[in-house]
């Protein structure tokens, strides 16, 4: 198969994460939706790797997986502080600060 | 059977050579002392940690506040023993395989960053401004910041003299990844440099002791508007691994220029594909200029600088915007020179509207903290101008503003942290009213800084954008210095007012009172000052040294 039907899939996947983020108004779902995004770019670091015979890319994914790791730990950590003071996770709600 | 016949079943011996040949492992070589920086202040922050599991609660404020303190300035007595010995100037090179560049400009942004972050935790470490709870001597970090803000569980936090000591090895780690993020000689050290710095910056956004509410909701945006820039940031790393084959600069420049000497078929393939190298640099231009706060990226400046503790924003506004700015100019300038023609009038785009729309929208504020967002976004327009110039004088003058810049901006965000009303920090400019009668040396410490920011001479901001705009015209961008000077004097109109403000109006009865800091914020302010007009009424040196800087290792 076409190694490059990937980068289409990968394209695909980050455009879906990126639409998410700015549609979904749940902080947990926009998470979510940003870890889709990295996980598009694993798919196209993985596919690129395997076009160029080389090993860089695989080992830029592994990198990744380990940052969206400690991200979740980070993201959650907060996200689960502002939920229980406001009892919503909604980013609309969090305005204290607008304009 | 022997044992060593039963093995032979499954193993065999390990061959000296490996046949095939070429595929023999070969160990990497770490050139430790030149990335001694680094690695003292991740060791430092890897204590640290240790100290807070370990160190009973009553001395780990001490203990903490001295190992970092000790940290940074053995991290930059190392800076300045690596640049004395000649890895800014002649023996520039290229350290841990390809990974970390070790020249003048990283030299000179990592030693800025580290004097930046001296400050600042200086700052962190202030115990005497807000009033004592329960005789405890607090600091401006929440209690307990896992406790629900006005619960109980926060009470009797408070009351059992709780601090956040981890704070100090949040900001050693993001120290660490700053100290990386100028000097990332590779795609993959960038964006890992650039997580390590962000993700303790997220949660030290999120522990402020007073106004909780606004400082967990500034965590919450920034993080997510973080995390979906450098999800952008990584997907054009992709893309321009997919264009060049490696994430390394120096290769990714070779190939963007043609010169490359292997052409494997695969390359040859894609490097002929445009459209993977402009969408992956425009991507990963996107998540620099995120970071940076340039217009249009700017949107969770103002919301994270007003909510986050006061001392963070200080720290994040000035040594942020350093490292962002390194590694701007790293990648404009030693993987895109091929591609000036195509970088360059996006750029221009970019900082005419940072510089426009930070002046213009800083004049309808009414919370200086905000203001000091939007007058920052202005001044990365200013910054970026000097980016744009693309000439050896460019990265000089870059270097010299975000030096005398950081400080202006610690010192300004440390006055603010004095000026208290009951409930914490009085941020609302009304209450700023008069209060040049009320204590004439903080308004004029604090008009000191405002003139900076403005670039009145005699200051350290006037020098820094005389020297940029001077390399942005002779870099053939004369109309941004037009469109620069203009918002400049768009930005002082505002400044101006604060000052006016300050010593023109009458103090309100129930105005805020002036804290009087400890030795900690005194010294903050002092060095903040000191340095805004030493770079201001003799620059020269340090123009020099900037200058003898301004050379990347590729």
């Amino acid at each position: 198969m076409n190694p490059v039907n990937y980068l289409y899939l990968a394209s695909l996947l980050f455009t879906i994460g990126a639409a998410g983020v700015l549609i979904r108004r749940n902080a947990i779902v926009v998470f979510m939706c940003v870890e889709l995004m990295l996980n598009a770019c694993n798919l196209a670091l993985v596919t690129f790797s395997r076009m160029h015979g080389n090993l860089d890319g695989q080992i830029i994914a592994f990198f990744t997986m380990v940052v969206a790791a400690a991200e979740v730990v980070v993201g959650l950590a907060i996200i689960v502080s502002l939920f229980r003071s406001r009892h919503s996770a909604s980013v609309d709600d969090a305005s204290l600060m607008k304009l | 059977m022997s044992t060593v016949s039963v093995h032979s079943l499954w193993t065999t011996l390990a061959a000296d050579t490996p046949p095939g040949g070429g595929l023999k492992f070969q160990a990497p070589t770490i050139e430790y002392a030149q990335l001694s920086p680094i690695l003292i202040i991740v060791g430092a922050a890897v204590l640290a940690v240790l100290v807070e599991a370990f160190v009973p609660r009553k001395g780990r404020y001490y203990a903490q506040l001295f190992l970092s303190v000790v940290a940074i300035a053995a991290a930059f007595a190392a800076i300045v023993g690596l640049a004395a010995s000649g890895f800014g100037t002649t023996k520039a090179h290229i350290a841990a395989m390809g990974a970390i560049a070790v020249d003048g400009p990283a030299l000179f942004l990592q030693g800025t960053i580290l004097l930046a972050s001296l400050v600042a935790v200086f700052t962190f470490a202030e115990r005497k401004l807000d009033p004592e709870a329960h005789g405890n001597r607090v600091d401006s970090f929440a209690a307990d910041a896992a406790a629900v803000p006005g619960s109980d569980a926060e009470k009797a936090a408070v009351k059992a003299g709780f601090t956040t000591t981890e704070v100090f090895p949040l900001a050693l780690f993001a120290i660490a990844g700053l100290l990386a993020f100028p000097a990332a000689n590779d795609l993959l050290t960038l964006f890992i440099a650039l997580e390590v710095f962000s993700l303790p910056l997220y949660l030290l956004c999120a522990v402020a002791r007073r106004k909780r509410l606004m400082s967990q909701e500034a965590a919450v945006k920034y993080f997510l508007l973080g995390a979906f820039s450098s999800a952008f940031l990584l997907f054009g790393i992709a893309l321009i691994y997919g264009y060049a084959g490696s994430v390394s600069y120096a290769k990714i420049a070779d190939v963007v220029d043609g010169t490359t000497q292997q052409i494997s078929p695969a390359l040859a393939g894609t490097m002929g594909n445009d459209a993977l190298l402009l969408i992956g640099m425009a991507l990963i231009l996107m998540g620099l200029l995120f970071k940076v706060g340039a217009v249009p990226f700017h949107m969770w400046t103002p919301d994270v600088y007003q909510g986050a503790p006061t001392p963070v924003t200080g720290f994040m506004a000035a040594a942020t915007k350093v490292a962002a700015f390194g590694a701007l100019l790293r990648l404009l300038y030693v993987v895109l020179p091929g591609l000036t023609w195509d970088w360059r009038p996006v750029m221009w785009g970019v900082a005419i509207v940072t510089m426009l729309g930070g002046a213009i929208v800083a004049i309808t504020q009414t919370d200086i903290k905000r203001l000091l967002a939007y007058s920052s976004i202005a001044h990365g327009g200013f910054i970026l101008a000097g980016v744009i110039a693309a000439t050896p004088d460019g990265i000089s003058s870059v270097l010299f503003y975000l030096l005398a810049y950081s400080f202006v901006t610690i010192g300004a965000f440390a006055v603010v942290t004095l000026v208290r009303d009951a409930g914490g920090e009085a941020t609302h400019l009304s209450k700023w009213a008069g209060l040049g009668r009320r204590s004439p040396l903080v308004a004029a410490v604090f008009a000191v800084f405002l003139l900076a920011f403005a670039g009145i001479p005699l200051t350290s901001g006037f020098a820094g954008k005389f020297a940029v705009f001077k390399a942005a015209a002779e870099g053939g961008a004369g109309v941004l210095v037009v469109v620069g000077v203009l918002s400049s004097a768009v930005a002082a109109f505002f400044y101006i007012r604060v000052i006016v403000l300050m010593f023109f109006s009458e103090p309100k009865a129930d105005g805020p009172t002036v804290a009087v800091p400890s030795v900690l914020t005194t010294t903050a302010i002092g060095v903040g000052v000191a340095v805004t007009l030493v770079l201001g009424v003799a620059p020269q040196y340090f123009l020099d040294l900037a200058n003898q800087a301004g050379i990347f290792v590729r």
